[in-house]
Protein backbone atom coordinates (compact mmCIF):
# COMPACT_ATOMS: atom_id res chain seq x y z
CA UNK A 1 0.00 0.00 0.00
CA UNK A 2 2.39 2.75 0.74
CA UNK A 3 4.78 1.15 -1.86
CA UNK A 4 1.53 1.82 -4.39
CA UNK A 5 0.54 5.39 -2.59
CA UNK A 6 4.58 6.32 -3.20
CA UNK A 7 4.90 7.78 0.34
CA UNK A 8 3.84 6.20 4.17
CA UNK A 9 5.34 4.30 7.07
CA UNK A 10 5.69 0.82 6.55
CA UNK A 11 7.98 0.18 9.61
CA UNK A 12 5.95 1.04 12.10
CA UNK A 13 2.91 -0.51 10.37
CA UNK A 14 4.86 -3.83 10.23
CA UNK A 15 5.72 -3.90 14.28
CA UNK A 16 2.02 -3.34 14.73
CA UNK A 17 0.45 -5.56 12.79
CA UNK A 18 0.62 -8.81 14.11
CA UNK A 19 -1.28 -7.41 17.25
CA UNK A 20 -3.98 -5.76 15.22
CA UNK A 21 -4.65 -8.79 13.62
CA UNK A 22 -5.10 -10.64 16.37
CA UNK A 23 -7.14 -8.03 18.13
CA UNK A 24 -9.71 -7.46 14.88
CA UNK A 25 -9.56 -11.25 14.31
CA UNK A 26 -9.74 -12.89 18.20
CA UNK A 27 -10.70 -10.15 20.38
CA UNK A 28 -12.44 -7.26 19.51
CA UNK A 29 -16.42 -7.84 19.34
CA UNK A 30 -16.76 -5.63 16.06
CA UNK A 31 -19.28 -5.82 13.04
CA UNK A 32 -18.32 -5.04 10.00
CA UNK A 33 -21.99 -4.18 8.78
CA UNK A 34 -22.80 -1.89 11.73
CA UNK A 35 -19.82 0.22 12.28
CA UNK A 36 -20.85 2.25 14.76
CA UNK A 37 -22.92 -1.26 16.78
CA UNK A 38 -23.19 1.08 20.26
CA UNK A 39 -22.12 -2.05 22.36
CA UNK A 40 -18.96 -2.68 19.86
CA UNK A 41 -15.37 -2.72 21.51
CA UNK A 42 -13.38 0.49 20.75
CA UNK A 43 -10.02 0.31 19.87
CA UNK A 44 -8.49 4.03 18.93
CA UNK A 45 -4.76 3.40 16.91
CA UNK A 46 -2.61 6.77 18.87
CA UNK A 47 0.03 5.95 16.52
CA UNK A 48 -2.40 7.04 13.61
CA UNK A 49 0.98 7.02 11.26
CA UNK A 50 0.85 3.24 11.04
CA UNK A 51 -3.05 3.33 9.31
CA UNK A 52 -1.76 1.07 6.51
CA UNK A 53 -1.47 -1.98 9.08
CA UNK A 54 -4.82 -1.07 10.35
CA UNK A 55 -6.43 -0.25 7.12
CA UNK A 56 -5.57 -3.70 5.73
CA UNK A 57 -7.06 -5.18 8.63
CA UNK A 58 -10.49 -3.45 8.20
CA UNK A 59 -10.24 -4.43 5.00
CA UNK A 60 -9.64 -8.23 5.18
CA UNK A 61 -12.54 -7.77 8.27
CA UNK A 62 -14.85 -6.29 5.86
CA UNK A 63 -15.52 -2.80 7.15
CA UNK A 64 -14.95 -1.73 3.22
CA UNK A 65 -13.87 -3.10 0.19
CA UNK A 66 -9.81 -4.22 -0.32
CA UNK A 67 -9.69 -1.93 -3.80
CA UNK A 68 -9.83 1.05 -1.43
CA UNK A 69 -6.21 0.08 -0.07
CA UNK A 70 -5.00 1.13 -3.39
CA UNK A 71 -6.16 4.58 -2.99
CA UNK A 72 -4.19 5.30 -0.10
CA UNK A 73 -3.40 8.56 0.57
CA UNK A 74 -4.78 9.49 -2.72
CA UNK A 75 -7.38 12.79 -3.31
CA UNK A 76 -10.69 11.21 -2.65
CA UNK A 77 -9.68 7.80 -1.34
CA UNK A 78 -11.51 7.03 2.14
CA UNK A 79 -8.13 6.36 3.42
CA UNK A 80 -6.20 9.33 4.18
CA UNK A 81 -2.34 9.73 5.01
CA UNK A 82 -3.39 9.49 9.01
CA UNK A 83 -7.07 8.25 10.33
CA UNK A 84 -10.06 9.97 9.77
CA UNK A 85 -12.91 8.68 11.50
CA UNK A 86 -15.19 10.54 9.46
CA UNK A 87 -13.92 8.97 6.26
CA UNK A 88 -12.91 5.03 6.72
CA UNK A 89 -16.00 2.82 8.19
CA UNK A 90 -14.34 1.29 11.69
CA UNK A 91 -11.82 3.45 12.01
CA UNK A 92 -13.25 4.78 16.11
CA UNK A 93 -10.95 8.28 16.23
CA UNK A 94 -9.22 10.63 13.97
CA UNK A 95 -5.57 10.38 15.13
CA UNK A 96 -2.10 11.22 13.67
CA UNK A 97 -0.93 14.01 15.64
CA UNK A 98 0.66 11.80 18.14
CA UNK A 99 0.32 11.83 22.00
CA UNK A 100 -3.62 12.17 21.79
CA UNK A 101 -5.14 8.82 21.47
CA UNK A 102 -4.83 7.58 25.30
CA UNK A 103 -7.46 10.29 26.76
CA UNK A 104 -9.69 9.40 24.17
CA UNK A 105 -9.57 5.92 24.88
CA UNK A 106 -10.28 7.59 28.34
CA UNK A 107 -13.04 9.29 27.52
CA UNK A 108 -14.67 6.26 25.74
CA UNK A 109 -14.10 4.70 29.00
CA UNK A 110 -15.90 6.77 31.13
CA UNK A 111 -18.91 6.73 28.43
CA UNK A 112 -19.04 3.05 29.28
CA UNK A 113 -19.24 3.41 32.38
CA UNK A 114 -21.83 6.37 32.44
CA UNK A 115 -23.93 3.87 30.12
CA UNK A 116 -23.43 0.94 32.36
CA UNK A 117 -22.14 -0.91 28.84
CA UNK A 118 -19.61 -3.84 28.85
CA UNK A 119 -17.17 -3.15 26.01
CA UNK A 120 -13.61 -2.53 26.22
CA UNK A 121 -11.37 0.24 25.32
CA UNK A 122 -8.13 -0.96 23.39
CA UNK A 123 -5.47 1.64 22.63
CA UNK A 124 -2.29 1.24 20.81
CA UNK A 125 0.64 3.83 21.37
CA UNK A 126 4.07 3.85 19.95
CA UNK A 127 7.01 4.12 22.05
CA UNK A 128 8.61 7.21 20.53
CA UNK A 129 5.17 8.84 21.17
CA UNK A 130 4.90 8.14 24.46
CA UNK A 131 7.31 11.22 24.65
CA UNK A 132 4.31 13.33 24.21
CA UNK A 133 3.06 14.96 27.64
CA UNK A 134 -0.08 14.29 27.01
CA UNK A 135 0.19 10.54 27.34
CA UNK A 136 1.26 11.17 30.93
CA UNK A 137 -1.61 12.96 32.22
CA UNK A 138 -4.11 10.57 30.38
CA UNK A 139 -1.65 7.86 32.21
CA UNK A 140 -2.94 9.70 35.54
CA UNK A 141 -6.20 10.55 34.85
CA UNK A 142 -6.80 6.61 33.62
CA UNK A 143 -5.60 5.21 37.09
CA UNK A 144 -7.40 8.04 39.25
CA UNK A 145 -10.68 7.40 37.45
CA UNK A 146 -9.96 3.42 37.77
CA UNK A 147 -10.60 2.54 34.38
CA UNK A 148 -9.94 -1.29 34.20
CA UNK A 149 -11.94 -1.11 30.70
CA UNK A 150 -8.93 0.63 29.34
CA UNK A 151 -6.40 -1.94 27.87
CA UNK A 152 -3.51 0.32 26.38
CA UNK A 153 -1.00 -1.69 24.14
CA UNK A 154 2.52 0.36 23.79
CA UNK A 155 4.67 -1.00 20.44
CA UNK A 156 7.67 -1.05 21.83
CA UNK A 157 9.58 -1.50 18.53
CA UNK A 158 12.71 0.58 19.98
CA UNK A 159 12.58 3.15 17.26
CA UNK A 160 11.54 6.59 15.96
CA UNK A 161 12.28 8.57 13.46
CA UNK A 162 15.82 9.98 14.34
CA UNK A 163 16.66 6.38 15.29
CA UNK A 164 17.01 4.50 18.58
CA UNK A 165 14.53 6.02 21.28
CA UNK A 166 17.14 5.13 24.06
CA UNK A 167 19.01 7.61 21.87
CA UNK A 168 16.59 10.89 20.46
CA UNK A 169 15.45 10.25 24.43
CA UNK A 170 14.91 7.65 26.82
CA UNK A 171 12.12 6.29 27.76
CA UNK A 172 13.33 2.73 29.96
CA UNK A 173 12.37 2.07 32.44
CA UNK A 174 9.36 1.97 30.79
CA UNK A 175 7.34 -0.46 32.70
CA UNK A 176 8.29 0.99 36.18
CA UNK A 177 7.09 4.82 34.50
CA UNK A 178 3.58 2.61 34.22
CA UNK A 179 3.22 1.11 37.14
CA UNK A 180 4.03 4.32 39.11
CA UNK A 181 1.71 6.13 37.46
CA UNK A 182 -0.71 3.45 38.73
CA UNK A 183 -1.14 0.97 35.91
CA UNK A 184 -1.21 -3.41 35.75
CA UNK A 185 2.00 -3.72 33.10
CA UNK A 186 1.67 -6.67 31.14
CA UNK A 187 4.76 -8.04 28.72
CA UNK A 188 4.37 -9.57 25.91
CA UNK A 189 7.83 -10.67 24.80
CA UNK A 190 7.45 -11.22 21.15
CA UNK A 191 5.06 -9.29 19.55
CA UNK A 192 5.05 -11.12 16.49
CA UNK A 193 4.53 -14.43 18.20
CA UNK A 194 0.66 -15.00 17.83
CA UNK A 195 0.10 -17.40 20.68
CA UNK A 196 1.58 -14.36 22.63
CA UNK A 197 -0.28 -12.16 22.00
CA UNK A 198 -3.49 -14.12 22.49
CA UNK A 199 -2.63 -15.00 25.43
CA UNK A 200 -1.32 -11.54 26.81
CA UNK A 201 -4.62 -9.92 25.54
CA UNK A 202 -6.67 -12.66 27.02
CA UNK A 203 -4.62 -11.93 30.09
CA UNK A 204 -5.24 -8.37 30.02
CA UNK A 205 -9.57 -9.01 30.17
CA UNK A 206 -10.32 -9.46 34.26
CA UNK A 207 -11.52 -6.15 35.28
CA UNK A 208 -9.57 -5.56 38.50
CA UNK A 209 -9.67 -1.78 39.63
CA UNK A 210 -7.15 -0.59 37.40
CA UNK A 211 -6.26 -0.20 33.42
CA UNK A 212 -3.92 -2.11 31.97
CA UNK A 213 -0.89 -1.69 29.65
CA UNK A 214 0.69 -4.43 27.43
CA UNK A 215 4.40 -3.67 26.79
CA UNK A 216 4.70 -5.13 23.71
CA UNK A 217 8.37 -6.05 22.17
CA UNK A 218 8.40 -5.62 18.34
CA UNK A 219 10.34 -5.71 15.61
CA UNK A 220 9.88 -2.15 13.56
CA UNK A 221 9.83 -3.20 9.72
CA UNK A 222 9.13 -7.20 10.80
CA UNK A 223 9.52 -9.87 8.16
CA UNK A 224 11.94 -7.88 5.77
CA UNK A 225 15.18 -8.42 6.54
CA UNK A 226 16.70 -4.95 5.66
CA UNK A 227 14.02 -2.86 7.09
CA UNK A 228 14.03 -4.83 10.34
CA UNK A 229 15.46 -2.53 13.21
CA UNK A 230 16.10 0.28 10.75
CA UNK A 231 14.97 3.76 11.87
CA UNK A 232 14.96 4.87 7.66
CA UNK A 233 11.77 2.72 7.33
CA UNK A 234 9.86 4.57 9.73
CA UNK A 235 8.24 6.78 6.93
CA UNK A 236 9.09 6.56 3.46
CA UNK A 237 8.32 3.90 0.77
CA UNK A 238 10.23 1.20 -0.19
CA UNK A 239 11.70 2.27 -3.70
CA UNK A 240 11.17 -0.34 -6.79
CA UNK A 241 14.23 -2.88 -6.25
CA UNK A 242 13.24 -2.74 -2.37
CA UNK A 243 9.53 -3.91 -2.95
CA UNK A 244 10.78 -6.49 -5.37
CA UNK A 245 13.29 -8.33 -2.31
CA UNK A 246 10.72 -7.68 -0.05
CA UNK A 247 8.27 -9.54 -2.07
CA UNK A 248 10.32 -12.06 -2.42
CA UNK A 249 11.22 -12.80 1.17
CA UNK A 250 7.28 -12.24 1.64
CA UNK A 251 6.54 -15.24 -0.95
CA UNK A 252 5.39 -17.98 2.01
CA UNK A 253 3.63 -20.66 0.89
CA UNK A 254 -0.39 -20.00 -0.06
CA UNK A 255 0.43 -15.83 0.16
CA UNK A 256 0.10 -13.83 -2.65
CA UNK A 257 1.67 -10.20 -2.50
CA UNK A 258 -0.90 -8.78 -5.04
CA UNK A 259 0.67 -6.68 -7.87
CA UNK A 260 -0.62 -3.51 -8.19
CA UNK A 261 0.79 -0.41 -10.67
CA UNK A 262 1.64 2.42 -9.05
CA UNK B 1 -31.65 55.93 28.69
CA UNK B 2 -32.08 52.37 26.91
CA UNK B 3 -29.04 50.83 28.74
CA UNK B 4 -29.84 49.22 31.81
CA UNK B 5 -27.21 49.00 34.53
CA UNK B 6 -27.54 45.89 36.61
CA UNK B 7 -24.34 44.04 36.88
CA UNK B 8 -24.44 40.55 35.86
CA UNK B 9 -21.12 37.70 35.30
CA UNK B 10 -21.88 35.83 31.70
CA UNK B 11 -20.03 33.02 33.67
CA UNK B 12 -22.95 33.26 36.64
CA UNK B 13 -25.63 32.51 33.97
CA UNK B 14 -23.44 29.55 31.95
CA UNK B 15 -23.31 27.77 35.31
CA UNK B 16 -26.64 27.97 36.19
CA UNK B 17 -28.37 27.10 32.86
CA UNK B 18 -25.68 24.06 32.28
CA UNK B 19 -27.29 22.43 35.54
CA UNK B 20 -31.01 23.42 34.04
CA UNK B 21 -29.98 21.48 30.87
CA UNK B 22 -28.66 18.72 32.77
CA UNK B 23 -31.85 17.97 34.51
CA UNK B 24 -33.55 16.97 30.47
CA UNK B 25 -30.04 16.30 28.47
CA UNK B 26 -28.58 13.07 30.11
CA UNK B 27 -25.88 13.22 27.18
CA UNK B 28 -24.47 16.75 29.12
CA UNK B 29 -21.38 15.76 30.66
CA UNK B 30 -19.13 18.55 31.99
CA UNK B 31 -15.04 18.52 32.37
CA UNK B 32 -13.12 20.70 33.97
CA UNK B 33 -9.14 21.48 34.32
CA UNK B 34 -8.49 22.55 37.91
CA UNK B 35 -10.84 26.05 37.73
CA UNK B 36 -14.61 24.55 38.12
CA UNK B 37 -15.35 27.14 40.71
CA UNK B 38 -14.09 29.89 38.80
CA UNK B 39 -15.86 28.65 35.01
CA UNK B 40 -18.99 27.97 37.44
CA UNK B 41 -19.39 23.97 36.41
CA UNK B 42 -18.78 23.27 39.90
CA UNK B 43 -22.44 23.76 39.91
CA UNK B 44 -22.88 20.78 37.76
CA UNK B 45 -20.51 18.97 39.31
CA UNK B 46 -22.69 19.45 42.89
CA UNK B 47 -25.80 18.52 40.77
CA UNK B 48 -24.77 15.44 38.79
CA UNK B 49 -21.48 14.34 40.40
CA UNK B 50 -21.37 11.24 38.07
CA UNK B 51 -21.46 13.07 34.89
CA UNK B 52 -18.76 15.89 36.14
CA UNK B 53 -15.35 14.61 36.00
CA UNK B 54 -12.20 16.68 36.96
CA UNK B 55 -9.02 16.54 34.60
CA UNK B 56 -6.64 17.95 36.47
CA UNK B 57 -4.36 20.91 35.47
CA UNK B 58 -3.88 19.12 32.40
CA UNK B 59 -5.45 20.97 29.23
CA UNK B 60 -4.17 18.48 26.43
CA UNK B 61 -6.05 15.53 28.41
CA UNK B 62 -9.49 17.79 29.18
CA UNK B 63 -9.91 18.26 25.37
CA UNK B 64 -9.11 14.67 23.95
CA UNK B 65 -11.16 13.04 27.14
CA UNK B 66 -14.08 15.51 26.20
CA UNK B 67 -13.07 14.53 22.36
CA UNK B 68 -13.52 10.12 23.03
CA UNK B 69 -16.74 11.09 25.35
CA UNK B 70 -18.28 12.68 22.47
CA UNK B 71 -17.51 9.78 20.01
CA UNK B 72 -19.52 7.72 22.28
CA UNK B 73 -22.79 10.13 21.72
CA UNK B 74 -22.21 12.45 25.09
CA UNK B 75 -22.36 16.51 24.81
CA UNK B 76 -19.03 17.34 26.71
CA UNK B 77 -19.06 20.73 27.83
CA UNK B 78 -15.00 21.46 28.62
CA UNK B 79 -14.41 24.48 30.91
CA UNK B 80 -11.47 26.38 32.03
CA UNK B 81 -10.01 30.05 31.31
CA UNK B 82 -9.79 31.18 27.87
CA UNK B 83 -5.97 31.10 27.18
CA UNK B 84 -5.40 27.91 28.51
CA UNK B 85 -8.14 26.16 26.97
CA UNK B 86 -7.19 27.51 23.38
CA UNK B 87 -3.40 28.39 23.63
CA UNK B 88 -2.72 25.25 25.35
CA UNK B 89 -4.70 22.21 23.81
CA UNK B 90 -5.04 23.96 20.25
CA UNK B 91 -3.72 21.00 18.49
CA UNK B 92 -5.84 18.93 20.59
CA UNK B 93 -8.66 21.32 19.86
CA UNK B 94 -7.80 20.87 16.22
CA UNK B 95 -6.59 17.13 14.82
CA UNK B 96 -9.38 15.36 18.02
CA UNK B 97 -12.57 18.11 18.10
CA UNK B 98 -12.80 20.31 15.19
CA UNK B 99 -11.72 17.49 12.37
CA UNK B 100 -13.69 15.15 13.10
CA UNK B 101 -16.30 17.17 13.87
CA UNK B 102 -17.70 16.19 17.45
CA UNK B 103 -20.13 17.58 19.21
CA UNK B 104 -17.57 19.15 22.19
CA UNK B 105 -18.70 22.67 23.54
CA UNK B 106 -14.97 24.26 24.70
CA UNK B 107 -17.15 26.91 26.97
CA UNK B 108 -13.84 28.94 28.51
CA UNK B 109 -14.01 32.10 30.89
CA UNK B 110 -12.03 34.80 31.83
CA UNK B 111 -11.52 35.92 28.49
CA UNK B 112 -9.91 39.43 26.93
CA UNK B 113 -8.61 41.65 29.17
CA UNK B 114 -11.25 42.08 31.36
CA UNK B 115 -9.93 38.99 33.60
CA UNK B 116 -7.94 41.87 35.28
CA UNK B 117 -4.92 41.89 37.60
CA UNK B 118 -3.68 38.89 36.58
CA UNK B 119 -2.28 40.14 33.41
CA UNK B 120 -1.08 38.91 30.13
CA UNK B 121 -0.35 35.31 30.91
CA UNK B 122 -4.22 35.32 32.22
CA UNK B 123 -5.65 37.59 29.60
CA UNK B 124 -6.18 36.61 25.93
CA UNK B 125 -7.33 38.34 23.13
CA UNK B 126 -6.55 35.96 20.72
CA UNK B 127 -8.93 33.10 20.89
CA UNK B 128 -11.39 34.05 18.72
CA UNK B 129 -8.87 34.50 15.83
CA UNK B 130 -7.20 31.29 16.40
CA UNK B 131 -10.82 29.16 16.92
CA UNK B 132 -12.62 30.81 14.05
CA UNK B 133 -9.82 29.82 11.66
CA UNK B 134 -10.39 26.09 12.50
CA UNK B 135 -13.38 24.44 9.76
CA UNK B 136 -16.22 23.15 11.58
CA UNK B 137 -15.84 25.71 14.48
CA UNK B 138 -18.55 28.12 15.76
CA UNK B 139 -17.31 30.69 17.55
CA UNK B 140 -19.49 32.44 19.83
CA UNK B 141 -19.09 36.08 21.78
CA UNK B 142 -21.81 36.54 24.13
CA UNK B 143 -23.07 39.90 25.38
CA UNK B 144 -24.20 39.54 28.80
CA UNK B 145 -25.77 37.29 31.15
CA UNK B 146 -29.16 36.76 29.23
CA UNK B 147 -27.77 36.19 26.39
CA UNK B 148 -25.27 33.63 27.84
CA UNK B 149 -27.85 31.85 28.75
CA UNK B 150 -29.98 31.82 25.45
CA UNK B 151 -26.64 30.82 23.97
CA UNK B 152 -25.85 27.66 26.31
CA UNK B 153 -29.74 26.87 25.63
CA UNK B 154 -28.95 26.81 21.59
CA UNK B 155 -25.61 24.89 21.93
CA UNK B 156 -27.85 21.91 22.49
CA UNK B 157 -29.51 21.40 19.69
CA UNK B 158 -26.25 22.32 17.65
CA UNK B 159 -24.03 19.76 15.85
CA UNK B 160 -20.50 20.26 15.96
CA UNK B 161 -18.23 21.90 18.03
CA UNK B 162 -18.68 25.25 19.42
CA UNK B 163 -16.18 27.82 21.43
CA UNK B 164 -17.71 30.13 23.57
CA UNK B 165 -15.88 33.19 25.51
CA UNK B 166 -16.82 34.78 28.57
CA UNK B 167 -15.95 37.17 30.50
CA UNK B 168 -14.86 36.98 34.28
CA UNK B 169 -16.46 40.23 35.54
CA UNK B 170 -19.78 41.17 35.90
CA UNK B 171 -20.71 43.11 33.07
CA UNK B 172 -23.88 45.25 32.08
CA UNK B 173 -27.22 43.75 31.61
CA UNK B 174 -29.31 45.05 28.46
CA UNK B 175 -31.26 42.19 27.68
CA UNK B 176 -33.83 40.95 30.05
CA UNK B 177 -34.22 37.23 31.20
CA UNK B 178 -36.38 36.27 28.01
CA UNK B 179 -33.90 37.51 26.05
CA UNK B 180 -36.01 40.94 24.74
CA UNK B 181 -34.09 44.23 24.84
CA UNK B 182 -36.11 47.32 24.43
CA UNK B 183 -39.91 45.76 24.56
CA UNK B 184 -38.23 43.39 21.42
CA UNK B 185 -38.34 39.72 21.78
CA UNK B 186 -35.58 38.12 19.69
CA UNK B 187 -34.76 34.65 19.40
CA UNK B 188 -30.89 33.74 20.27
CA UNK B 189 -30.27 31.60 16.49
CA UNK B 190 -26.47 31.18 16.30
CA UNK B 191 -25.55 32.15 13.22
CA UNK B 192 -27.91 35.23 13.53
CA UNK B 193 -26.48 38.47 14.07
CA UNK B 194 -29.06 40.77 16.24
CA UNK B 195 -30.61 44.32 15.67
CA UNK B 196 -30.50 46.18 18.59
CA UNK B 197 -31.10 49.27 17.32
CA UNK B 198 -31.78 50.80 13.50
CA UNK B 199 -29.92 53.14 11.99
CA UNK B 200 -28.76 54.78 8.58
CA UNK B 201 -25.93 56.94 9.01
CA UNK B 202 -23.00 54.13 10.36
CA UNK B 203 -23.61 50.30 11.82
CA UNK B 204 -21.48 49.50 14.86
CA UNK B 205 -20.91 45.65 14.49
CA UNK B 206 -19.81 44.52 18.07
CA UNK B 207 -20.05 41.79 20.44
CA UNK B 208 -18.94 40.88 24.12
CA UNK B 209 -18.98 43.26 26.63
CA UNK B 210 -18.58 45.87 23.33
CA UNK B 211 -22.54 45.77 23.16
CA UNK B 212 -23.61 47.63 25.97
CA UNK B 213 -20.54 50.29 24.99
CA UNK B 214 -22.07 50.19 21.73
CA UNK B 215 -25.39 50.81 22.45
CA UNK B 216 -24.12 54.09 24.69
CA UNK B 217 -22.13 54.92 21.85
CA UNK B 218 -25.00 55.34 19.50
CA UNK B 219 -27.14 57.73 22.33
CA UNK B 220 -24.29 59.49 21.79
CA UNK B 221 -24.32 60.25 18.27
CA UNK B 222 -27.69 60.18 17.79
CA UNK B 223 -27.43 63.60 20.21
CA UNK B 224 -25.10 64.83 17.09
CA UNK B 225 -27.26 63.71 14.27
CA UNK B 226 -25.73 60.72 13.83
CA UNK B 227 -28.00 57.62 13.24
CA UNK B 228 -26.20 54.44 13.97
CA UNK B 229 -27.28 50.75 13.19
CA UNK B 230 -25.84 48.55 16.74
CA UNK B 231 -26.10 44.75 15.16
CA UNK B 232 -24.85 42.31 17.98
CA UNK B 233 -22.59 39.63 15.92
CA UNK B 234 -22.50 36.97 18.67
CA UNK B 235 -21.58 34.19 16.55
CA UNK B 236 -18.26 35.33 14.69
CA UNK B 237 -18.64 31.93 12.97
CA UNK B 238 -20.98 31.36 11.08
CA UNK B 239 -20.55 34.94 10.51
CA UNK B 240 -24.24 36.44 9.47
CA UNK B 241 -22.85 37.78 5.95
CA UNK B 242 -26.40 39.03 4.89
CA UNK B 243 -26.61 41.77 8.15
CA UNK B 244 -22.96 43.11 7.01
CA UNK B 245 -23.85 43.51 3.71
CA UNK B 246 -27.21 45.10 4.34
CA UNK B 247 -25.73 47.11 6.98
CA UNK B 248 -22.73 48.23 4.36
CA UNK B 249 -25.50 48.83 1.53
CA UNK B 250 -27.46 50.73 3.12
CA UNK B 251 -24.96 52.45 5.62
CA UNK B 252 -21.83 52.55 3.68
CA UNK B 253 -19.90 53.39 6.66
CA UNK B 254 -19.06 50.44 9.60
CA UNK B 255 -17.56 49.99 12.84
CA UNK B 256 -16.53 46.87 14.65
CA UNK B 257 -15.96 46.88 18.50
CA UNK B 258 -14.95 43.57 20.37
CA UNK B 259 -12.66 43.01 23.11
CA UNK B 260 -9.97 41.10 21.56
CA UNK B 261 -6.95 42.17 19.15
CA UNK B 262 -7.39 44.07 16.32
CA UNK B 263 -6.10 40.83 13.97
CA UNK B 264 -7.91 38.26 13.24
CA UNK B 265 -11.20 38.90 15.42
CA UNK B 266 -14.88 40.23 14.77
CA UNK B 267 -13.44 43.17 12.80
CA UNK B 268 -11.30 41.36 10.60
CA UNK B 269 -14.31 38.97 9.53
CA UNK B 270 -16.21 41.77 8.94
CA UNK B 271 -13.71 43.27 6.20
CA UNK B 272 -12.91 40.06 4.87
CA UNK B 273 -16.77 40.08 3.83
CA UNK B 274 -17.04 43.54 2.54
CA UNK B 275 -13.49 43.89 1.08
CA UNK B 276 -14.99 40.89 -1.00
CA UNK B 277 -18.46 41.87 -1.51
CA UNK B 278 -19.07 45.44 -1.13
CA UNK B 279 -16.07 47.86 -0.24
CA UNK B 280 -17.08 50.22 2.27
CA UNK B 281 -14.86 52.30 4.94
CA UNK B 282 -14.50 50.00 8.13
CA UNK B 283 -13.12 51.37 11.51
CA UNK B 284 -11.88 48.58 14.05
CA UNK B 285 -12.39 49.23 17.88
CA UNK B 286 -10.14 46.66 19.44
CA UNK B 287 -7.09 45.77 21.06
CA UNK B 288 -3.97 46.86 19.42
CA UNK B 289 -0.86 43.68 18.54
CA UNK B 290 0.21 43.69 21.96
CA UNK B 291 0.64 42.22 25.23
CA UNK B 292 -1.53 43.53 27.92
CA UNK B 293 -1.28 44.41 30.99
CA UNK B 294 -2.10 43.82 35.02
CA UNK B 295 -5.11 46.49 35.85
CA UNK B 296 -8.28 46.53 37.03
CA UNK B 297 -10.97 45.48 34.31
CA UNK B 298 -12.81 49.21 34.03
CA UNK B 299 -9.04 50.62 33.72
CA UNK B 300 -7.69 47.82 30.84
CA UNK B 301 -11.17 48.77 29.22
CA UNK B 302 -10.44 52.34 29.33
CA UNK B 303 -6.44 51.64 28.57
CA UNK B 304 -7.16 49.83 25.77
CA UNK B 305 -9.85 52.17 24.09
CA UNK B 306 -12.64 49.60 24.10
CA UNK B 307 -15.01 51.93 25.13
CA UNK B 308 -18.58 54.31 23.86
CA UNK B 309 -16.63 57.15 23.51
CA UNK B 310 -14.11 55.63 21.02
CA UNK B 311 -16.47 53.62 19.56
CA UNK B 312 -17.98 56.99 18.83
CA UNK B 313 -14.94 58.82 17.22
CA UNK B 314 -14.42 55.78 15.12
CA UNK B 315 -18.02 56.04 14.20
CA UNK B 316 -17.55 59.70 13.47
CA UNK B 317 -14.31 58.59 11.21
CA UNK B 318 -16.14 55.70 9.35
CA UNK B 319 -18.92 58.49 8.07
CA UNK B 320 -16.50 60.83 7.51
CA UNK B 321 -14.20 58.02 5.00
CA UNK B 322 -17.46 57.34 3.55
Amino acid sequence: MTYNAGSGHPGGSLSAVDILTALYFHQLAVDPADPRWPDRDRFVLSKGHVCPALYAVLAEKGFFPKAALWTLRRPESILQGHPDMRLTPGVEMSTGSLGQGLSVACGMALAARLDAKEYTVYCMLGDGEVQEGNVWEGAMFAAHQRLDNLIAILDRNRLQIEGFTEDVVALDPLADKWRAFGWEVLLLADGHDMRQILAVLDAAMPRQGKPKIILAHTIKGKGVSFMENQAEYHGRALTAAEMDRARQELAIPGFQVEDHDR
Amino acid sequence: MTVKRAMAAARDAFGRTLVELGRTHREIVVLGADLSSSTRINWFAEAFPDRFFECGIAEENLITVAAGLATCGKMPFASTFAVFETERAYNQIRQAVAYPNLNVRLVCTHSGVTVGPDGASHQTTFDVAIMRVLPNMTVLVPADAPETAAAVRAMVSHQGPIYMRLGRTPVRTFYDDDYSYNGVKHRFEIGRSVELRRGRDVAIICNGVMVAEALDAADALAAEGVDARVINMHTVKPLDETAILQAAGETGALVTAEEHSLIGGLGGAVAEVVARHHPVPVEMVGVPDIYTESGEAEELLHLYGLTAHEIAAAARRAVNRR
